[in-house]
């Protein structure tokens, strides 16, 4: 494994030697003393594995495509914002807006993530291992949040064609939120996320939320604001 | 932007050494906001009847000896200055001191008045602040400290932060108020004067407000979460308290680091990055419209 260090190097030096690289290498790296920096590791494209040993701030692993990047520690503001592919986990908490509007890939947070998690999510894969916080899945177009502990008011408002699975409580569901029955398919797809997060869970304690689609088109029956 | 650190010392050891802890992480904070940069430090109360007057003049050769002569000799009051900022300690009738100092000395501006609480704030990068000041030798059981990106009002000294309002109370804000005009006006007809047009003075005099009419702090802040419109984390520091809220939207960031020597809170974790035992530090976020408060 090579070693790369923030207390010698600068984050856009260590950035640019990741972007530089062959997009089929597969070496796997380290980065030590990320000390909260902001956008480590954005725009890796490069089948590479990566070890953050630490707190990460705000962007880490945004618009990650092919890498498998671990980071040791906790990660500030929207970890793997826009991620196209490859897998993100953090061995930690989350702040605000985790995986925010990722296209694809799989994020994993072992435990809380904060505010607005998967918000715009448009295809990627989250899951989280403890609860999530208010707004999570916020207009959400397309993908999985699967949530293994609780999430917190006004989850899944409005949704698009994202899916959610809470094991815990849900402390309110936002605007077009609800809660639907859970089908073979809907089994099938949490006992893969759980597998792929290496989580041990019984698929059957989930639920499933959707959009109940009655805000997808304007309609002059829905309640309107007089306009004079 | 604008950025928040606090750091409250659970022991004699991390109390002496307070200031060389809060300047790296204030400097840090220079990243979300460098027009301004304020710090209050609470220290243990010297004696029950006396008063700390922190006082700060624009003027960079302000004849602060004369000042002091006048102090002694009418007042039989101990003053200290460092560059633009001065400390009376009044130890018999403070009140009369403030007034003499307000009837001869309107030039000066009062940064605070209390039994525990030293304000120091200024114009300029928090590094620049800090050295000026020689936040690095301040001792005390904790502070709070704040860096500013101005938005909504001027930057001057008097506009940074922490914002005071009656005694030994300071806050320090980052986001923005939307109804602050309205409660300035409520405030203002309830006598409460105010010193600038600043959003943050208004919350901190609202605190205040609710305080002096027998709220708890707990309940002044449910008041604001109630009353005040807009985006905040707010951190406050009391005589022997700190305390930190988030408005319902949480859209302002904020962390806690707690271990057995130390409370550490700041909008980033890098803020905290240098502490010692920072490795093993309990971390985590506040969640919105909670009050989280630790007592000396």
């Amino acid at each position: 494994m090579e070693s790369l260090d923030l207390a010698a190097q600068s984050v856009r030096e260590i950035n640019q030697f990741f972007h530089d690289l062959n997009s089929s290498d597969t070496r796997e790296f380290e980065i030590h003393h990320p000390n909260g920096a902001h956008n480590i590791a954005v725009g890796i494209d490069a089948p590479v594995k990566l070890h953050i040993r630490g707190h990460a701030g705000y962007f880490i692993a945004g618009m990650n495509k092919q890498s498998e990047i671990t980071i040791n520690g906790n990660v500030g503001w929207s970890v793997g914002e826009n991620m196209m592919s490859g897998v993100i986990r953090v061995n930690g908490f989350a702040s605000e807006c985790a995986g925010a509007s990722g296209h694809g890939g799989l994020l994993i947070i072992d435990g809380d993530a904060s505010s607005r998690c998967g918000i715009s999510m448009k295809g990627s894969s989250i899951v989280v291992g403890g609860n999530v916080g208010h707004m999570s899945a916020f207009m959400a177009q397309a993908g999985y949040l699967l949530i293994c502990g609780d999430a917190d008011h006004g989850l899944g408002d409005s949704l698009y064609e994202a899916i959610i699975y809470v094991r815990g409580k849900i402390h309110g569901l936002g605007a077009d939120a609800r809660e639907e029955p859970m089908e073979d398919s809907d089994y099938t797809k949490v006992n893969e996320l759980l597998t792929m997060a290496k989580f041990n869970h019984d698929p059957k304690e989930f639920k499933r939320v959707a959009s109940a689609k009655t805000l997808y088109h304007w309609s002059p029956n829905s309640k309107q604001f007089a306009v004079l | 932007m604008c950025g928040i650190v606090g750091l409250f010392a659970k022991n004699s050891e991390m109390r002496a050494s307070l200031g060389s802890h809060i300047v790296p992480m204030i400097v840090c904070m220079g990243d979300r906001g460098q027009d301004s940069a304020g710090l209050a430090v609470f220290s243990e109360q010297s004696s029950k009847n006396s008063r700390r007057i922190n006082l700060f003049s624009r003027d960079n050769s302000y004849p602060w000896d004369t000042l002091s002569e006048k102090l002694s000799q009418e007042l039989n009051c101990d003053f200290n200055a460092l560059d633009n900022h001065a400390v009376v300690i009044a130890s018999e009738d403070p009140q009369h001191v403030i007034n003499w100092l307000s009837e001869h000395y309107s030039e000066l501006f009062v940064l605070s008045i209390g039994k525990t609480i030293d304000v120091y704030k200024d114009i300029g990068h928090p590094l620049e602040i800090a050295d000026k000041y020689r936040f690095n030798e301040l001792k005390g059981t904790h502070c709070v400290g704040h860096t500013r990106m101005a938005t909504e009002s001027a930057v001057t000294p008097y506009h940074s932060h922490p914002f005071i309002a009656g005694e030994d109370l300071c806050l320090v804000h980052n986001g923005s108020l939307s109804n602050h005009h309205n409660l300035r006006r409520m405030l203002e007809k309830r006598g409460i004067p105010f010193e600038t047009d600043n959003d943050t003075e208004v919350v901190c005099r609202f605190v205040q407000w609710r305080l002096q009419e027998g709220d708890s702090i707990e309940e002044a802040l449910q008041k604001t979460f109630e009353d005040v419109d807009g985006f905040y984390t707010l951190l406050i520091g009391t005589a022997d308290r700190i305390v930190l809220v988030r408005d319902a939207f949480a859209c302002k960031p904020a962390l806690i680091a707690e271990t057995d020597n130390y409370v550490a809170i700041g909008s980033e974790f890098r803020t905290m990055a240098h502490l010692p035992g920072i490795e093993n530090a309990h971390l985590y976020e506040p969640k919105p419209e909670e009050i989280y408060s630790w007592k000396v």
